[in-house]
C-alpha cells in the first residue's frame, strides 16, 4: 500500500458482543483513500459499510467494539491516538454526512450556529467570524441568499437544502477527507442528482477526497475513482470503478450488477440474488458468499478466500476466474 | 480558491423569512393572547403585593385584637380577621412571601439537582445509569416526610433549611423525566452529527440535549410549584414548617379549613389567592413550553 494515502485502514474488526453471540460486522477490511480521489463503498445493509467509517473516527455504538486494526489517517494510528486528540480530527480534518438530513440537524439550533460549530469547537475564533464563513461556505454549496437564513431553524429547510446544510458543515473547516455515508439515500430522485452534482463540484473545487458509502450502484459508476465492493463484513473486490463495471471478478460483484435494469432490454433482465446474507454471528468457515454463489465449488466451503490479485489494482476474494467461467455450478 | 457558485443551482428562498428569538415570541404571545396576559398581570400583581407587604399591609400581621375575633370582611379588614382578631389580609400579603419564595426556591433546588443527576445518568448509561437510578428508586422508596424530618431535625429548622429540604426530595421526578428525554435524544443523528463534529460532552449536554427538553421540563417544573408549596403548608401543619405568628398560605388554609363551617372567609380568600398563582403558572409554563420550541412558533 502506498504512503501517501489520507487513510489507510489495516485489518479492521469491529465486533458487536451481542447476546446472542459476536457479530463480526466488520472482519479484516482493508481501504485506503488517496488524496483527492472519491472511494465508492457498496454493499448491502449490513454488510459492515457504515460500521467501517465510524471504526474510522472511534463512534461505533456499544456493544461494537474494534477489536484490532490500523487506521492510520494523515500518519497517525486513529485507534491508539487519546480521546481528546481525536476530538481535534472529528469535523476538523474529517468530516462527515449522515444518510437523512431530516434528522441529522439540531431542530433547536438555528442553521447558522450549526454549521458555525464545527468552526467555533475547533479554532479560536469569534461568533461573528465564524457566521461569516458559514454564510460563505453555505452559498458555496447552493444555499441562495444565505446570510439572511442564518436565523432560521432547520424545521424550514426541505430535504434537499438540510443536506447542504450538512455538507456545509461538514466542509466548514476544511476537512482533507468527507465521509459521506448514504448522503442521497433518504432524497427525492431529482434532489439526488443536484446533491451529487455538489459532491461533484465539492471535489472538483476543494480536492476534497471523498468516501461514498451506498447501496447505489450508479452512484459509485457516475462518482467514484475506486470502488470497494463489501460483503458481509469483508471487502470482496476492490477495483479501479471502470475495471469493477467492466470485468467484475467476484461473483457477488457480478450478481449486484445483474441485479441493475438495463435500459433498452426488453425482457426482464432483472435478476434477483437467491438467498440471504449470512448471520454475522455465526459465518461459515468457508466463503460467507458460498450459499448464494453461482460458481461455488468444493474448496469454498472449506477455505476463505483471501482477497487476491487480478490484475494492477484489482483484488477479490474468490478462488473461481469467473471470466473464464471455470466451474461454474450448474443449478 | 476559485469560488464557482454560478455552476450551482440555487434554491429559491423560503418564503417565510422571519425567525422570532424566543423572548420575542413570549412577548408577542403574551401581547396577542389576552388569557395569557391576564395570568401575567395576575402573577404579577400577587408577586409584587407580597413583596411590598411591608408597606403596603394595612395591619401588622402579627396583631392581635381578640375584641375583634373572627370578623366578617367589612372596610376595615376587607378579608375579615381570624380568630385572634388578626387583619386577613396583611396575613395573606406576609404569607404569599413565604410560599412563593418556597415554591420558587424548592423548584429551583429540585430543577437543578434533578437536570443535572437525570442528564449524567442517561447520559453515561450503562452501569452508571442503573446505579443512579436505583438510587432514585431507593429514595422514591422511602416516605418524603421522613426525609424532610431527618434533614430538619439533622440541620436547623430554620424557614431556608426548609426550602432545601423539600427540594431535595422533588427531584427524583425531574431526574427520571430528563434521564428518559436524554435516553431518547442522545443516539438521534444530530447528536452522532455534533459529536462528529468534534463537540465534547459538555457541549452535547448543554448546547444540544438541554433545549431539546425544555419543553417536558418547563412543563414539569410548573407542576412542581403548587406541590412544594402544599408539602410546605403540610409540614407547618405538623410544625416543621413556618411557626406562628408567622404565616404562609399553606398554613392560613389549613387554619381556615378547621374552622370553615363557621367562619368560611378564612379559608376562602388564601385559597384564591394560591389558585391564581398555580392557575397563572400553568398557563405560563404552557406558553413558554411553546415559545422554546422553534417548530412551536407559526409567526
Amino acid at each position: 500500500m502506498s504512503v501517501d494515502a489520507v487513510l489507510s485502514i489495516q485489518g479492521l474488526k469491529t465486533y458487536f458482543f451481542t447476546r446472542s453471540g459476536i457479530a463480526r460486522a466488520v472482519d479484516d477490511v482493508s481501504l485506503e483513500v488517496r488524496p483527492g480521489e472519491t472511494l465508492g463503498i457498496v454493499g448491502e445493509s449490513g454488510s459492515g459499510k457504515s460500521v467501517t467509517f465510524l471504526s474510522v473516527l472511534r463512534l461505533v455504538p456499544p456493544p461494537g467494539k474494534t477489536v484490532s486494526g490500523e487506521i492510520i489517517f494523515e500518519g497517525q494510528d486513529l485507534l491508539q491516538m487519546p480521546l481528546q486528540k481525536l476530538r481535534n480530527i472529528r469535523g476538523k480534518r474529517i468530516g462527515i454526512v449522515f444518510q437523512d438530513p431530516m434528522t441529522s440537524l439540531n431542530p433547536f439550533l438555528r442553521i447558522g450556529d450549526q454549521v458555525a460549530e464545527t468552526l467555533l469547537v475547533h479554532e479560536k475564533i469569534s461568533r461573528n467570524k465564524a457566521l461569516d464563513r458559514a454564510v460563505g461556505i453555505l452559498e458555496k454549496v447552493g444555499i441562495s441568499d444565505a446570510a439572511s437564513r442564518l436565523e432560521d431553524y432547520p424545521h424550514r429547510f426541505s430535504g434537499g437544502m438540510r443536506q447542504r446544510v450538512m455538507i456545509a458543515s461538514a466542509l466548514i473547516a476544511n476537512p482533507s477527507l468527507l465521509i459521506a455515508d448514504e448522503p442521497t439515500t433518504a432524497l427525492d430522485v431529482t434532489i439526488q442528482a443536484q446533491v451529487l452534482d455538489l459532491f461533484t463540484h465539492i471535489k472538483s473545487e476543494f480536492s476534497t477526497a471523498i468516501v461514498l458509502i451506498t447501496h447505489n450502484l450508479g452512484i459509485v459508476a457516475g462518482m467514484a475513482d475506486h470502488a470497494a465492493v463489501m460483503y458481509s463484513g469483508r471487502v470482496v473486490e476492490y477495483a479501479k470503478t471502470t475495471d469493477l463495471f467492466a470485468h467484475p471478478r467476484h461473483p457477488y460483484t457480478l450478481a449486484l450488477l445483474k441485479t441493475l435494469p438495463r435500459p433498452g432490454d426488453m425482457q426482464p433482465s432483472v435478476q434477483p440474488i437467491p438467498g440471504m446474507p449470512p448471520d454475522l454471528t455465526c459465518l461459515p468457515r468457508g466463503c460467507s458468499f458460498f450459499d448464494r454463489c453461482a460458481f461455488r465449488m468444493d474448496r469454498c466451503l472449506e477455505e476463505s478466500p483471501p482477497l487476491i490479485s487480478f490484475g494492477p489494482g484489482h483484488q477479490a476474494s474468490c478462488w473461481v476466474d469467473i471470466e473464464k467461467g471455470q466451474n461454474p455450478v450448474s443449478e | 480558491m476559485k469560488i464557482r457558485v454560478a455552476s450551482i443551482p440555487q434554491l429559491a428562498p423560503d418564503p417565510v423569512i422571519s425567525s422570532l428569538s424566543p423572548r420575542a415570541v413570549v412577548w408577542s404571545r403574551l401581547s396577542r393572547d389576552p388569557w395569557m396576559m391576564t395570568c401575567a398581570i395576575a402573577l404579577g400583581a400577587v408577586l409584587l403585593s407580597t413583596i411590598l407587604a411591608p408597606w403596603i399591609a394595612p395591619y401588622p400581621y402579627d396583631q392581635i385584637e381578640l375584641r375583634l375575633g373572627a370578623s366578617a370582611p367589612s372596610w376595615n379588614h376587607w378579608m375579615g380577621t381570624d380568630t385572634l382578631g388578626r387583619d386577613l389580609l396583611s396575613r395573606c400579603f406576609y404569607g404569599g412571601q413565604i410560599s412563593i419564595a418556597v415554591g420558587v426556591v424548592g423548584t429551583l433546588v429540585s430543577l437543578v439537582i434533578g437536570v443535572l443527576y437525570g442528564s449524567i445518568s442517561g447520559y453515561r448509561g450503562g452501569r452508571t445509569d442503573e446505579l443512579m437510578m436505583r438510587f432514585v428508586d431507593l429514595l422514591y422508596s422511602l416516605p418524603y416526610l421522613f426525609l424532610v424530618i431527618i434533614l430538619l431535625v439533622f440541620f436547623s429548622s430554620s424557614i431556608l433549611m426548609l426550602f432545601v429540604a423539600l427540594g431535595l426530595v422533588q427531584w427524583l421526578t425531574m431526574a427520571r423525566i430528563v434521564r428518559g428525554q436524554v435516553l431518547s435524544l442522545k443516539n438521534a443523528e444530530f447528536i452522532q452529527a455534533a459529536r462528529v463534529s468534534g463537540t465534547n460532552d459538555i457541549g452535547i449536554l448543554f448546547r444540544h440535549l438541554l433545549p431539546n427538553m425544555a419543553g417536558p421540563i418547563v412543563v414539569y417544573a410548573t407542576l412542581t410549584v403548587p406541590s412544594v408549596i402544599l408539602q410546605e403548608a403540610f409540614l407547618s401543619f405538623l410544625g416543621l414548617g413556618v411557626q406562628p405568628p408567622r404565616s404562609s398560605w399553606g398554613t392560613l388554609i389549613s387554619d381556615g379549613a378547621g374552622v370553615m363551617g363557621l367562619f368560611p372567609w378564612l379559608v376562602f380568600f388564601p385559597a384564591i389567592a394560591l389558585a391564581v398563582v398555580l392557575f397563572a403558572l400553568n398557563f405560563l409554563g404552557d406558553g413558554l413550553r411553546d415559545a422554546l420550541d422553534p417548530r412551536q412558533r407559526h409567526d
